[in-house]
């Protein structure tokens, strides 16, 4: 190579290592903006301000949902296996909303274990099969009928 | 060794105008079927015969055009920033014109990729539209492929034009990774990836196998579309070199 190619490909791979390294810091600095939501464990640990507006996201808590004997209130908690509190909603909820399954909720943090949200989204995971093959594997207790979500992944 | 010279002559000759034209004009008849083929037969599969989801139903299939286009936009621009560093370094006019045929199919499909996202975003998320952290790399993606385009557009000279495009999109592979990561990286509303690259991915075979049919057909229709838009780009810019003369 030539040196006059040489140090052009020198000059861009040190634009590159430094914009990298730039744009990786303030990502980085900026991760709990970044971050779409809280989990409960940072509810629980007081890590979340207490009456701002945020949005939190867990798995909604087996036989937890209760709702409201008129309207359309309804009550649930929320878990990450390291946190749990109770979130109030009133509204229509998404299609894909079930106990045991991920949400995001918008709102405000009441107390550390109390959420009022105006917005709840259900949040899928990438676990995609044919219902007949969740049929199945119910039937046989299989442990990937009702899917965890993988290690690290958020909900 | 061998290997190093075999790839320094097709690097060299494929750098040459009159022989990307020659080469490309024995690749594209039998390439363009095979691309139109496995679309449609990914396509046609998948939203058609591929079984429903259990939770979700029939608003799944939206994925067999979701993901090739996403992946699609992504492979697109890492590839214009492989061309930008070539032209950054060794100024090839072939990488310019690669840059300017990659830059309008890469836009769309990022742009389908949105889309389609949002569209299945209302009845499974709730919303059309959230800025997490993998929604907003993928719209700055498209700003991104759009940015390139204007940059051409906008410096009459092509060879400037080409260097300042070029910069754009080394520097936008950047972004690319970002896409990428941001679903494990940060905490998002979007899912993690369905296809694994390392272990096993999270969908049974029936609704794989079309899934990635679609990727490859979608990738070879790309592929398609970036060679014939070059070859147009080709002859205009040699228009006044004997090759061209010789060939119109």
């Amino acid at each position: 190579m030539n040196p006059l190619r040489k140090q052009r490909l020198l000059i861009i791979i040190g634009v590159l290592a430094g914009l990298g390294a730039a744009v990786g810091l303030v990502l980085y600095s900026l991760s709990q903006n970044i971050n779409l939501f809280y989990t409960p464990q940072q509810i629980v640990s007081g890590e979340a301000p207490e009456g701002a507006q945020m949005r939190v996201g867990g798995l909604v808590v087996d036989g937890s949902v209760r709702r409201d004997e008129d309207g359309l209130g309804v009550l649930f908690d929320l878990t990450d296996g390291a946190g749990t509190f109770t979130v109030r909603y009133e509204g229509i909820l998404p299609d894909l909303f079930r106990e045991g399954q991920g949400i995001v909720a918008n709102g405000t943090l009441v107390r550390r274990d109390y959420f009022e949200a105006e917005e709840v989204l259900a949040k899928h995971d990438e676990l995609y099969m044919p219902p007949e093959v969740q049929q199945a594997l119910e039937k046989a207790g299989h442990p990937g009928a009702k899917p965890e979500p993988a290690e690290g992944s958020g909900y | 060794m061998m290997v190093w010279k075999t790839l320094t002559r097709w690097y060299h000759q494929l750098g040459s105008p009159r022989y990307f034209y020659r080469f490309s004009e024995v690749l594209l008849p039998w390439l363009w079927p095979i691309a139109l083929l496995t679309t449609a037969v990914g396509l046609v599969w998948g939203l058609a015969f591929a079984p429903e989801d259990y939770q979700q139903g029939n608003s799944y299939r939206i994925i067999f055009i979701h993901v090739p286009a996403a992946g699609g936009a992504l492979l697109g621009y890492v590839a214009m920033g492989v061309a930008g560093l070539v032209n950054l370094v060794w100024r090839m006019k072939m990488a310019e014109v690669m840059i300017k045929a990659i830059a309008p199919f890469g836009a769309v499909l990022a742009a389908i990729a949105l889309i389609t996202g949002a569209i299945w975003g209302k009845p499974t998320w709730g919303t059309y539209w959230v800025w997490d952290a993998r929604l907003t790399s993928m719209l700055i993606m498209l700003f991104l492929y759009l940015g390139v385009m204007a940059l051409i557009n906008a410096i009459p000279d092509p060879r400037q034009a080409g260097r300042a495009a070029g910069l754009l999109s080394v520097v936008g592979v950047i972004n690319v990774v970002i896409v990428k990561y941001s679903v494990e990286w940060w905490q998002s509303l979007h899912q993690g990836s369905t296809i694994k690259l390392t272990g096993g991915s999270t969908m049974p075979p029936e609704m794989l196998t079309p899934l990635l049919i679609s990727m490859l057909g979608i990738y070879l229709l790309f592929a398609v579309s970036v060679l014939w838009r070059a070859r147009a780009e080709l002859l205009w810019r040699e228009r006044k070199s004997a090759w061209v003369k010789e060939l119109v």
